[in-house]
């Protein structure tokens, strides 16, 4: 009798802990955004809240593609850099005569090219992620340089930038975009043989090899995807600002990707995770620039409390996990 | 000096511990005392909580509440290792845990460097190592790289590195697995002289000659729970194994399968498989319907030559047939798709994903055939898959959408075997089946292995543990340094015998026992 009923409070942890670990950080983002606005009395209003949905729009999409790569147990340090590129490739193919639309999809190619780069290096020669991404990181960065000769490129005529600037029934074409890839990814991650592999495979990469798994395929597709999305991101970039610059543009977005999905909840080690987590703690992000201008928060301290926001949270998730015990 | 032993204050009294995981208890109410210059002897089968007591000994393990330790008399907490090593208590366990790129003196003191102004006292090291080394009788340099060592040679150095802490109680668990006879030797010299030196020495070991050489007295552990302890004098292998196993051996393990004969097609041939460094010349015959079991010690390329089999591992010699056409596999997927499926021995490292679903662990290897256009996932084939093994298999769990990590180790390894099962193989090699899991469990494995044979499945089945494989293998064929040095084929009226595989295994009739 009394082994049913321990066995029924497991269950009830256990279902607990899952509903705990699908909330994740959504508390933390419903506090933030109350504190915001009770602080500065204007923080939940349409209209910001549409500026905090662009904002976090572009690093919502590079944060996508790099839970793909986490999810595995990998890394993808170069993802600012392929921003560069693709975005100088988006405006100086915008340029070329009635065909300035090919921007996007030649931007977004230039990104699966360096992403497939990346996953053939990691994927076929075994070299660590980290290190390759850390290489690519430099090289693209350097490539995006030379693709404008080292200058900003422009193009006021973009014909493409109602993506950066536009609306569709009033949502911002940025976040449409974002939400767009965070429900494709879902879809993926969940629905299909692929994404079983992805979780198969950063769960338990020599398991994977063991039950006729592909890991070197499931490697190659998510580096690809970390370079799709980054691509996207640079064509959105270029369409916002009607320019891009191949040193200065999308200098250290690798480290708030990152951070978007580990404050989402996705273990550093791969095989845990979700991309919901992932939209949740890129949303974080961006309100908590966006919050701490409306306060009124010097850019010094913005980044002393960022940093710390991203500390603390993170440890407070693991604790409560912690708390209810794994068995 | 037993008899030294027996009287006076125990150094070392465990009561009444119990220890539960989640939903299964690894150790109920078990005692075990341990007096100073004391050989004490722990046996019982594989998953009997030998190694779960010794865990909370060392204090990697927390015991359930209400049990006790107590030390010289003295209740002792001992919730983390660092406090029952200040107790005195060292564990050296099967697996090593030196740093190979240092020395034996630094790998000796690592954690609790002698110091100088907060430099490592190098000078200092050695000259507080050399002794320790010499009361064991060691032959080797402090200063030699751990790299360097035999594998014996680095047990000895666990050893010392336990006296540098001045342990007055050492564990070890199985220590002479990966030992030659002559290292097995002088380990037994070195626990004379720590008997000598009035420490007290808890020995765990499967071999019955180990047991009867060393220890004063032996404990004896069934499914967690204590059977009971007898003395020097009182030993003997028939009770010890009545003991360890609690009943009648032959009911134990279940082969009902009718025994093939030769004239059974052969599956799977293999013919002069090696890789050139572990495994040299394998050439063997798995038949439908017939189980065929492995034996020979640890590292005489068991697992090794299953890898190749299976296309883990890359071969540089060899051929293999199935059904008499010459298959050529490369990897898992392609041995998969040919129909030989692999039992990995570890399954936590190398088979489960531990963070995923009971039946996403079950479906993984046959969601690809499963799926709808498109690659996507076709849920409700899955749950039925997932539901019919969990039946067929008899996997207690109470669904099969949670964590497989909250199964005991039986069920998981029932979750594994589901797997492979799935994927209808001809051929299924199954790799320490039982390694790891309760009695309750293992017969189960064994009736599930009978079932496979009685529907004409080969079986290839690598055991360690003799009367297993005696118990429900139809040939055996033993390995050897990576050959396979012999064949035994067991009938009705000559029963398979464990000497005679122990004689091949080994290579001597003198070693063998």
């Amino acid at each position: 009798m009394s082994a049913s009923e321990t066995e029924q409070t497991r269950m009830d942890k256990l279902k607990l802990r899952s509903t705990l670990t699908a909330l994740g950080m959504l508390p933390v983002l419903v506090l933030l955004a109350v504190g915001f606005h009770l602080l500065s009395g204007r923080f939940l209003t349409v209209n910001n809240l549409s500026i905090v949905m662009q904002q976090a729009s572009i690093n919502t999409v590079l944060a996508a593609g790099m839970t793909f790569v986490i999810l595995t147990g990998g890394i993808d340090l170069s993802v600012g850099s392929i921003l560069a590129a693709s975005a100088m490739v988006a405006v100086i193919v915008s340029l070329v005569p009635d065909m300035g639309m090919l921007g996007v999809p030649a931007a977004i190619g230039i990104g699966l090219a360096c992403g497939f780069a990346n996953g053939a290096i990691i994927a076929w020669m075994r070299l660590p992620p980290f290190i390759v991404t850390l290489g690519s990181l430099t090289a693209i960065r350097g490539i995006a340089r030379l693709l404008g000769n080292d200058t900003t490129v422009f193009n006021p005529d973009l014909p493409f930038d109602f993506i950066g600037n536009g609306t569709l029934f009033g949502v911002p074409w940025l976040a449409i975009i974002a939400l767009a890839t965070i429900f494709v990814s879902w879809v993926i991650l969940k629905r299909t043989v692929l994404g079983t592999w992805i979780y198969a495979v950063g769960g338990n990469s020599e398991a994977a090899r063991l039950t006729g798994i592909k890991v070197s395929l499931v490697l190659l597709f998510v580096y690809s995807m970390s370079g799709l999305m980054s691509g996207l991101g640079g064509a959105m970039s270029a369409a916002r600002l009607y320019a891009a610059n191949g040193l200065q543009l999308g200098q250290a977005y690798e480290l708030d990707a990152i951070a978007a999905v580990i404050l989402g909840g996705t273990s550093f080690v791969g095989g845990v995770g979700s991309i919901w987590g992932t939209l949740i703690g890129a949303l974080i992000i961006a309100m908590l620039s966006n919050g701490l201008i409306l306060v009124g928060v010097s850019d010094i301290w913005q980044y002393i409390i960022k940093g710390l926001v991203i500390i603390v949270a993170v440890a407070l998730d693991r604790y409560r996990l912690q708390g209810l015990g794994r068995t | 000096m037993s008899e030294t032993a027996e009287k006076g204050r125990p150094l070392l009294e465990m009561r009444n511990i119990s220890k539960t995981f989640g939903a299964s208890k690894a150790l109920s109410d078990v005692s075990l005392t341990a007096h100073p210059g004391e050989v004490h002897a722990l046996m019982g089968e594989n998953g009997a909580g030998k190694s779960t007591l010794m865990k909370i000994l060392s204090g990697a393990y927390t015991a359930d509440p209400g049990g006790s330790v107590l030390i010289d008399g003295e209740p002792v907490a001992l919730g983390d290792p660092m406090k029952a090593r200040a107790y005195g208590i060292a564990v050296i366990y099967q697996e090593l845990s030196l740093a190979p790129n240092l020395t034996v003196a630094q790998n000796m003191f690592l954690g609790s460097e002698p110091a100088r102004y907060g430099f490592a006292d190098r000078a200092a090291m050695r000259r507080r190592a050399e002794p320790i080394l010499k009361q064991l009788g060691i032959g080797f340099s402090a200063a030699r790289m751990v790299s360097e060592l035999s594998l014996g040679e680095r047990q000895m150095v666990e050893i010392a590195r336990a006296l540098t802490t001045s342990a007055r109680i050492i564990v070890m668990d199985e220590p002479t697995t990966s030992l030659t006879s002559r290292e097995t030797g002088r380990l037994f010299d070195v626990i004379a002289r720590l008997k000598a030196d009035g420490i007290a020495v808890i020995y765990i070991s499967h071999r019955m000659e180990e047991i009867y050489q060393l220890s004063d007295r032996v404990s004896v552990l069934r499914d967690g729970a204590y059977v009971g302890t007898l003395d020097r004098s009182e030993l003997s292998a028939s009770r010890l194994v009545s003991m360890m196993v609690g009943r009648d051996l032959s009911s134990f393990y279940k082969k009902e399968h009718s025994q093939p004969g030769g004239e059974r097609p052969a599956v799977l041939s293999v013919r002069n498989m090696g890789d050139g460094v572990r495994v040299h010349d394998c050439s063997f015959e798995a038949r439908a319907g017939e189980v065929l079991g492995i034996a020979g010690l640890v590292g005489s390329g068991r697992t090794e030559l299953a890898r190749l089999v299976y296309g883990a591992d890359t071969s540089t010699t060899g051929e293999m047939r199935l059904d008499g056409k010459p298959v050529s596999v490369h990897s898992p997927r392609q041995a998969l798709d040919a129909g030989i499926a692999y039992l990995t021995e570890d399954r936590k490292a190398l088979g489960l994903f531990l963070d995923m679903s009971i039946s996403d662990n079950i479906n993984i290897g046959v969601i690809p055939q499963d799926a709808m256009r498109g690659g996507f996932l076709d849920f409700s084939k899955a749950r039925e898959r997932a539901q019919r093994a969990v039946k067929s298999l008899s996997i207690r769990a109470p669904g099969t959408g949670i964590n497989v990590s909250a199964l005991s180790g039986g069920n998981q390894q029932k979750a594994l075997l589901a797997r492979l099962l799935e994927t209808e193989p001809k051929v299924v090699v199954l790799d320490e089946p039982t390694r790891g899991v309760d009695v309750g469990a293992k017969s189960e494995i064994y009736r599930i292995i009978d079932e496979l044979a009685r529907k004409g499945i080969a079986i290839v089945v690598i055991s360690s543990d003799l009367p297993e494989i005696l118990g429900i293998a139809d040939r055996v064929l033993v390995m050897r340094e990576g050959r396979i040095a012999g064949e035994i084929v067991g009938s009705a009226e000559r029963p398979l015998e464990q000497e005679a595989i122990m004689t091949l295994a080994t290579g001597s009739a003198g070693e063998a026992a």
